[in-house]
């Protein structure tokens, strides 16, 4: 399987451990990923709340891009990322005043290419994931959290219920892990204010990362580069606000897969979350007997 | 030598506005064969009737044009008026300067050259126009009803104790509908099996009702006065006519852990089963999907597996081998009264466009229940014996929290409509749960509360104001479990604060919807539904229970939601709609059929492929010697609807509508 | 029958449903929206009272008002409403219409990240988070904010010290001019002032 890959800003910086630990996995899963050349920022939430054009157009010249380098697929890992595109090629497909707008902007024609999540390409995959799996993550509990972007708006939804999806369960359940039943995983972490307002991705960061602990998660997984960074960055100055501390590490999907697959932790990029993963690592037996870690150099 | 007189009619000012009608009657005048030509403020009323019969008598007319509303509106009135004057009734025709005119146009001066048209067309009609005799068809006096709800239970006793004898169906194993699974009833609280059993019981025993249950329409033929339905029996797996309903077959029985859907999944069933303790009739049923020995029957396994209820049978009743029977019944009107289903909160959904809550967390979240579940729970014949208690463990609820327009007025989740009794269930439900937890809480989410109708606003607020449940105009975001409870995120408009609730148990009250395949009922009958798959009544405020098929009429909440008074009301609407058509020997109809010239009709059958209605008949022409000569088309004129598609199909000009000939037509259009 | 468009007087909701497809009329102000709206307790107008507002074409309080700059766009209101309003497509719109007015007033913070955000864009075609940061801090006056994170975020090798260029900047530098032309031209009274995309045309 070959789909084009759009890594999106976070993941050649802040979140270069979700880039990391998708580069190690794609191979064991067959699948093959080529990066968009000359990919834009899709404009995230600073575009689209300021001027619906260039939020529309920003994503549609990417889109353009893939379809130009044949690509039929596109993934974005990056939930708000998928969003931006979804909401482009909706656009352009379903107005076609937007549509005209959009291609006189980006001097291109914005072809048929279309975004698919992370969740749900590994979704799909699921079979493989736990027909390649090499490391039984049976005693690990985890907390799916999917927030907004991947499943809100209703009609840029990539997966199989807006209110209701199982998505992500389906793939932790491929791994092996078990799945915690908890009330706050579509909530909003408070998303792009994590810069401009703090105080508000505290108190509801806050309350998703203790209904997580309360379900008895050991780890939370997320899709989404932003949503990480306000639970796993912001988890210290949540603490301190919170009774009885939060130490709940805070992984990309993407590295579940891969400790699954038997992949090395540090080339997953689990060393650099500031939640130390150490604890929740090890206690994850190693690989089953005959086999051993496809250990990956790090970048 | 025709001569017409035409009256042009100014409808007060609605024509008068627009069209100069005295210029109409003027120009009118003119026309060749017109002798006669006035206007008047208004023709309907009994001074204009009286100038059509005086200038008939005085003028010796041979024609009647009124040039004024639709004939939808007042045809009648005119041809009683032209018949009261001596005149054969469809010697006189109107013109639409109305609706077709002075409504649609601004132009004074064009729109009174166009009534002075559309009056010549007719008038060039009317002098081919030959005098008519109604059409007498026979008719079987006895009815059909399809639903033994509370309204096809209504609509088979009223027609019943009219004197005429009632075939009522019922796809159920018992009648009853949903009403025998209420609780108690608003705005009085009277019980509802009270009131509904020996209703009940007097259909079963009536001499001149046939009573078919777990049956079903096959096929609907024929037409007003004489259709002829198949019902298919579906196999019960019991002799009727051998159980006494002792009851020894569900005892016995090993499967006794099915849902059970008269207590909406809150309590258990056996395979074998009567409904409910008063069922009628008190003859069990065999659940097919669930009988071990027919599951074994049907895999063919050489041994009999179980049979346990076979052998307890005094009486031999049991018969795992019965198959579904038919039978055809004769009968000359229709009453549909299938009732509603509730609006499914899950996934599951059985009509296109709808969708469930998944925030409302239906099906996982525990003690999240719809509003047929609370009636059961409140039941004295319900899974707990009537005490108010919450499904997962059975503990006394000490907070409810009771949610408004759940699936209605939702368009995104696929409803529209106000399904109009939530609103008076759910203050019932407080008021219940109340009177049996003296120190619960009661709390109502709602948007509006729409309690029209006799002592209904009094009995919200009743509630409200004694009993003290808490109304919070707002809508709740989404519904969780939190440890034991059952967490609400809602919004107090009225407030303006976002508030959080722990509940031990939440009420979602459901919408109504169309039962599930009325559309292929529907479809038998020849009768319209809307878009959700409510019947379509003949016209919403002067024809609320006929149907647009002669002879088929509609009560209670298959035509829209309908709380238990507005179907009863219908249902005894039906009844004294057909037991006045049944007053008569024959039905009289209309003239304008179609019929058929025999020595030009070549039997080709282009005009039996146009009929809508499969009216057109085969009918053999014989010679001398008895032997067929050909083949030809015949008209039923009881099933004809006057459409007039078979005239534009027939190659040979040999299939003509009355009062509506090519001669008519031609002549009409010729003058324009 | 409808009132026909030309006759409906210019009011803000009637700029937002040519806008937007959307009609504030829609809204029945039942809550549902504000119940599950996570910035609800920060907010002086909560979604249902910006479609209440809009209603009664309360246009300078609605256009000045803070909280349609403190809408996450979540989307939880969009996914909820019953009647398929899309609140959160009408507050990006209004967002949109009180910069172009140049009524806005957004909080210095959240002004200053989006301006930083599609500056950062304007430049290299791609975010540089650093220069992010450092160019928020500049325009946000939240100078020691998080400061001590960034030698945490360097350490796990978390951020580029030098931006990444594209090639095609020729091309996104005509898309951000192509679109505020866009904008200006859809709506009446116009001051570019405050709107990002010119801002930015000006610093290049």
């Amino acid at each position: 399987m070959k789909i084009g890959y759009f890594p999106g800003c976070s993941l050649h910086a802040t979140a270069r451990e979700y880039a990391e630990s998708l580069g190690v996995i794609t191979g064991p899963l067959d699948v093959e990923i080529n990066e968009i050349d000359d990919w834009a920022c899709c404009g995230a939430t600073s575009a689209h709340a300021t001027n619906h054009l260039l939020g529309v157009a920003l994503p549609a010249r990417t889109l353009a891009l893939a379809a130009e380098q044949g690509h039929e697929q596109i993934l974005a890992p990056c939930a708000a990322c998928y969003s931006r595109l979804a909401a482009a090629r909706r656009a352009v497909d379903n107005d076609p005043a937007t549509g005209a707008a959009v291609e006189k902007a980006i001097g291109r024609s914005v072809g048929t290419a279309r975004p698919i999540s992370l969740v749900r390409l590994l979704a799909e995959l699921a079979p493989k994931v736990r027909e390649k799996a090499k490391r039984p993550l049976e005693d690990i509990k985890v907390a799916c959290y999917y927030g907004c972007l991947l499943v809100r708006p209703p009609e840029l939804n990539d997966l199989d219920d807006v209110e209701a999806p199982t998505m992500m369960e389906t793939v932790v359940k491929a791994t092996g892990a078990k799945p915690v039943s908890w009330n706050r995983r579509l909530d909003c972490c408070g998303g792009g204010f994590s810069l401009s307002r703090t105080s508000s991705v505290v108190r509801l960061s806050r309350t998703i990362l203790e209904d997580a602990r309360g379900a008895g998660a050991d780890v939370l997984v997320v899709a989404c580069p932003m949503c990480h960074s306000n639970l796993d960055f912001r988890q210290k100055a949540i603490a301190r606000r919170s009774e009885g501390g939060m130490d709940i590490p805070v992984i990309y999907l993407s590295q579940l897969v891969g400790l699954a697959l038997g992949q090395d932790h540090v080339a997953l990029g689990l060393g650099r979350h500031f939640v130390s993963t150490a604890s929740f690592i090890s206690r994850i037996p190693g690989p089953r007997e005959g086999e051993s870690a496809a250990a990956t150099e790090v970048g | 030598m025709a001569r017409i007189g035409v009256f042009v009619c100014h409808c007060g000012e609605n024509i008068g506005r627009t069209v100069d009608c005295e210029a109409v009657a003027n120009a009118c005048g003119e026309l060749p064969g017109v002798v006669h030509a006035v206007d008047y403020k208004y023709m309907c009323s009994d001074p204009g009737q009286n100038l059509i019969k005086e200038a008939i008598a005085e003028k010796n007319l041979t024609g009647v044009v009124v040039a004024a509303c639709s004939p939808h509106m007042h045809e009648k009135t005119f041809r009683k008026a032209t018949e009261g004057a001596g005149l054969n009734p469809y010697l006189c025709e109107m013109t639409n300067i109305r609706e077709q005119c002075s409504w649609i146009h601004e132009d004074r001066d064009a729109a009174t050259a166009k009534a002075i048209d559309l009056t010549r067309f007719i008038s060039e009609k009317i002098k081919r126009n030959s005098p008519l005799a109604p059409i007498s068809i026979s008719l079987e006096r006895r009815a059909l009803v399809i639903g033994g709800g509370i309204s096809g239970l209504q609509a088979a006793l009223d027609m019943a104790d009219g004197g005429r004898e009632v075939v009522l169906v019922e796809k159920q194993p018992s009648i009853g509908g949903h009403m025998s699974r209420l609780s108690e009833t608003f705005p009085t609280l009277d019980c509802s099996q009270c009131i509904l059993t020996p209703r009940m019981v007097e259909v079963h025993q009536h001499p001149r009702i046939k009573l078919l249950t777990y049956s079903e329409i096959e096929s609907v033929d024929g037409y007003i006065g004489n259709f002829s339905v198949k019902i298919r029996k579906k196999a019960r797996g019991v002799d009727e006519t051998r159980c006494n309903g002792c009851g020894e077959c569900q005892s016995v029985c090993p499967m006794k852990k099915i849902p059970s859907e008269f207590d909406a999944g809150l309590g258990n069933r056996t395979a074998i089963y009567v409904p409910f303790p008063q069922a009628v009739p008190n003859i069990p049923v065999i659940d097919r999907e669930n009988c071990l020995r027919i599951k074994g029957m049907q895999k063919k396994k050489a041994k009999a597996a179980c049979g346990r209820c076979a052998e307890a049978c005094g009486r031999d009743a049991i018969d795992f081998e019965q198959e579904d029977t038919f039978v055809t019944e004769k009968v000359g009107a229709i009453v549909v009264a299938t009732g509603y289903q509730l609006y499914s909160i899950g996934k599951e959904q059985t009509r296109k466009g709808i969708t469930g809550y998944g925030e409302y967390g239906y099906g996982t979240v525990p003690d999240v229940i719809d509003g047929m579940q609370f009636e059961r729970i409140a039941s004295a014949s319900g899974p707990s014996g009537g005490e108010i208690v919450r499904p997962s463990d059975g503990k006394v609820p000490k907070r409810v929290v009771f949610l408004q327009c759940i699936g209605s007025r939702e368009p995104s989740k696929g409803i529209e409509y106000c399904s109009k009794l939530c609103c008076m269930y759910v203050a019932k439900h407080t008021m219940l749960y109340r009177h049996k937890v003296h120190d619960g809480e009661a709390i109502v989410f709602y948007m509006d509360i729409r309690a029209g109708g006799k002592g209904y606003d009094e009995f919200v607020r009743r509630a409200i104001e004694e009993d003290g449940a808490k109304y919070i105009r707002g809508r709740v975001s989404s519904i969780q479990r939190e440890g034991e409870k059952v967490r609400l995120t809602g919004f107090d408009t009225l407030s303006g604060e976002q508030m959080e609730i722990d509940a031990d148990m939440v009420v979602l009250a459901t919408a109504m919807q169309a039962q599930p395949g009325i559309e292929s009922l529907a479809q038998k009958l020849s009768v319209s539904y809307d878009g959700h798959g409510f019947i379509n009544e003949a016209h919403p405020k002067l024809r609320p229970v006929d149907t647009n098929t002669a002879g088929v009429f509609v009560a209670g909440a298959c035509q829209a939601p309908r709380d238990i008074p507005d179907s009863v009301a219908m249902a005894s609407a039906t009844a004294s709609k057909v037991l006045g058509m049944f007053s008569k020997e024959r039905l009289e109809r209309e003239p304008t059929v179609a019929g058929v010239d025999k020595v030009t009709c070549s039997g080709c059958f282009h005009c039996e492929r146009a009929c809508p209605y499969g009216a057109v008949e085969r009918y053999e022409v014989l010679n001398r010697s008895g032997e067929v000569e050909k083949v030809i088309a015949e008209v039923n004129e009881g099933v004809c609807q006057g459409c007039g598609s078979c005239q534009v199909a027939c190659p040979s000009k040999s299939i003509e509508l009355e009062g509506f000939t090519d001669a008519q037509i031609f002549a009409a259009i010729n003058a324009l | 029958m409808s009132i026909p468009e030309s006759a409906a007087p210019a009011t803000l909701a009637g700029e937002v449903r040519r806008k937007t497809g959307l009609n504030p009329a829609t809204c029945y102000q039942c809550g549902k929206c504000s119940a599950g709206c996570p910035m609800a307790v920060e907010t002086s107008l909560r979604p249902h009272d910006v479609l209440r507002m809009l209603q009664f074409d309360d246009r300078e309080q609605l256009l000045s008002s803070e909280s349609i700059w403190l809408c996450l766009t979540c989307e939880t209101c969009t996914a909820r409403c019953p009647n398929s309003c899309d609140p959160a497509r009408i507050i990006d719109c209004l967002r949109e219409t009180a910069l172009n007015e140049g009524a806005a007033q957004p909080p210095r913070n959240i002004r200053a990240f989006h301006n930083a955000f599609l500056k950062q864009i304007q430049r290299s075609g791609r975010l540089f988070e650093m220069g992010l940061i450092m160019s928020y801090k500049m325009r946000s006056g939240a100078l020691f904010a998080d400061v001590m994170a960034a030698p945490g975020m360097l350490g796990r090798g978390k951020l580029a010290l030098a931006p990444s260029r594209i090639q095609g900047l020729e091309e996104i530098r005509r898309i951000f001019d192509a679109c505020t032309r866009h904008e200006s031209d859809s709506t009446s009274t116009t001051t570019a002032q405050q709107n990002p995309g010119t801002e930015g045309a000006e610093n290049a």
